[in-house]
């Protein structure tokens, strides 16, 4: 019981922006229309694409004899940048075709 | 001084990324919004790379970070400017399954590094926050990773519908056994085997969970799968009470999750009965409800012609087999040959038309139909008594009457553009083979149905070139 609530107070700055970010995510997409759901779930793709940061920070750190880590990390750089750019381009690209007509 | 700018960096990018979604969710800000985020991400990498310090060490190996920056870069830019627009759902369920992937190796390097640091230190207690964290990153990014490929495989038409009698109960095994071997790794890091049990049952867990789900529901499937990625990309963000991360991926989770069950609500159905898969359970249901088929009649090239430039008023119903053709330049133009005729001509379409929701506005877009031509499904229903012909083009499970009057049908329940209420419905399809839920439509077999069948973007040229001439 000890253990989780030092957990909690530990991290709470990170559980206030876990629980704030949850109703954002709802909140601002709450009335999106049908139309708009597929560019909606490719652009969202491309956001969680943020977990390259991560990917970045391991590949930083990597001693230059642990090879584990800067495989596995650099592997892990290319999947997350395909994951923001692919998802990134793919999205503007559906979106191009709602552009205003005259 | 360096790191409060990067502080600033991320502050800048959580909130492109709200904005972004929020404009998004709008048809006029949509594209401005999308390219808002990709600027607030790009800030975010950038700050990482060049500011980004932990114990007073910077980042180093900026060789290898920026290659696999490039090489990610570029074959994703390539990827997505070539793919064709019939494909995009399969591009993004394959862009989700890379960061599922990216999210789950990170969890092992970090599970490794951490278990070098207990082996130097001599001490395993104290890591149970952590090692929470990496494992529930590590299955939530590898369940996404290997169901995201099963849905691209099965968009592309590579990968078959696959279930077998127990197969939930198999997965909710699967799951339970990861879940409690993680648990077991959470008490005990010392066992570092376990991770790779861990990865090995995860992955098989995304592939059974995926399998038996019906290729008509996988923007569900992958939608839902978007906002498993979300949750691991957050995970990382807590190893690294890395912000930036934790907002993005809790952000996407949310709004992700919401938007699936959207998506179940366009087709009126429950986001359970379609994981828990009720294509699979009651097929024969389906099939005994659908045999009595009766004749069908096919219609010349040259009536269809006819028929339409006499009308007032048509309706054109676009589905998968449109796009497939590619057939939506010649449909436009189609529509201006009638309208030059004093014919006015709509388009009805479906929530779930093709395989994704708004997949049919997207290509009519893209051939320049005007955004006002476009009917929802509900004004479309309004309208069709009103209509003389109305043109199916490549649609079959959005316009099948089953749904609204077979209780055993798999698709019961599910809104559909009752079309049978035009005076006359001409339908073109390659072939009389049933349509993506793998049932038969008995608006073929009605009496004021007429099949018209052929590839949809050859028979419009020839139905384009027959109305010049009438």
């Amino acid at each position: 019981m000890e253990n989780i609530l030092n957990f909690i107070t530990e991290n709470q700055q990170i559980i206030y922006i876990v629980i704030l970010m949850v109703f954002v995510g709802i909140e601002v997409i709450g009335r999106v229309p049908s139309v708009l759901h597929t560019p909606l779930m490719s652009g969202a793709n491309a956001i969680h694409g943020v977990v390259v940061i991560g990917a970045i920070i391991i590949m930083g750190q990597a001693e230059a004899s642990n090879y584990l880590a800067l495989g596995l990390g650099f592997l892990a750089v290319i999947l997350g940048t395909l994951n923001v750019v692919g998802g990134f381009v793919v999205t503007d690209r559906m979106l191009e075709m709602f552009k205003k007509k005259k | 001084m360096e790191l409060n700018i990067l502080t600033v960096c991320y502050l800048i990018a959580s909130v492109t990324f709200i904005l972004g979604l929020k404009m998004l969710s709008n048809p006029a800000s949509a594209r401005k919004g999308n390219l808002l985020a990709a600027a607030g991400m790009t800030i975010a990498i950038l700050g990482t790379i060049f500011l980004y310090e932990s114990d007073g060490k910077r980042l180093g190996n900026y060789v290898w970070i920026f290659g696999g920056l490039l090489i990610g870069g570029i074959i994703g830019t390539l990827a997505a400017k070539k793919i064709k627009m019939t494909a995009m759902p399969e591009m993004v369920s394959m862009f989700n399954g890379m960061g599922g992937a990216c999210a789950a190796l990170i969890s092992i390097v970090e599970f490794n590094h951490l278990s070098h640091e207990m082996e130097i230190s001599g001490i395993t207690t104290g890591h149970t926050g952590k090692v929470l964290i990496i494992v529930l990153g590590l299955i939530i990014g590898s369940v996404s990773f290997a169901g995201s490929m099963i849905a691209w495989g099965k968009l592309n038409g590579k990968v078959k519908d696959f279930s077998f009698t127990g197969q939930n109960i198999l997965n909710l095994l699967i799951l339970a056994v990861a879940l409690s071997a993680g648990a077991y790794l959470v008490y005990d890091p010392t066992q570092h085997f376990l991770l790779y049990g861990i990865l090995a049952l995860a992955l098989v867990y995304g592939v059974f969970f995926v399998m038996p789900i019906g290729g008509a529901d996988m923007p569900v499937v992958i939608s839902l799968l978007n906002s498993f990625t979300g949750v691991a990309a957050a995970c990382g963000g807590f190893l690294y009470d890395n912000k930036v991360m934790l907002t993005g991926g809790i952000l996407v989770g949310a709004a992700g999750t919401l938007l699936t069950i959207l998506m179940c609500k366009a087709m009126n159905r429950s986001l359970q009965n379609v994981l828990i898969g009720s294509f699979g359970g009651s097929k024969t249901a389906g099939a005994a409800g659908s045999t009595s088929q009766g004749l069908y009649k096919e219609i010349s090239l040259a009536d269809t012609a006819m028929l339409m430039s006499y009308a007032n008023k048509v309706m054109i119903v676009p589905g998968y087999g449109l796009a497939v053709a590619q057939a939506q330049h010649v449909c436009h133009e189609l529509e201006k040959i009638l309208e030059e005729k004093g014919v006015e001509v709509k388009y009805a379409i479906h929530p779930v038309a093709g395989r994704m929701p708004g997949h049919m506005n997207v290509l009519l877009a893209e051939s320049d139909v005007s955004y006002e031509k476009l009917l929802e499904m509900e004004n479309a229903n309004d309208e069709f008594k009103t209509c003389d012909v109305v043109l199916i083009l490549g649609a079959n499970d959005v316009v099948n009457p089953a749904a609204k009057n077979d209780p055993a049908s798999p698709i019961y329940g599910m809104p559909i553009l009752e079309v049978e209420f035009a005076k006359n419905v001409i339908v073109n399809k390659r072939s009389m083979k049933p349509g993506y839920a793998g049932i038969e439509n008995d608006l073929f077999f009605q009496p004021k149905t007429s099949m018209l069948f052929g590839d949809a973007k050859k028979v419009l040229q020839d139905i384009c070139a027959e109305v010049k001439m009438v």
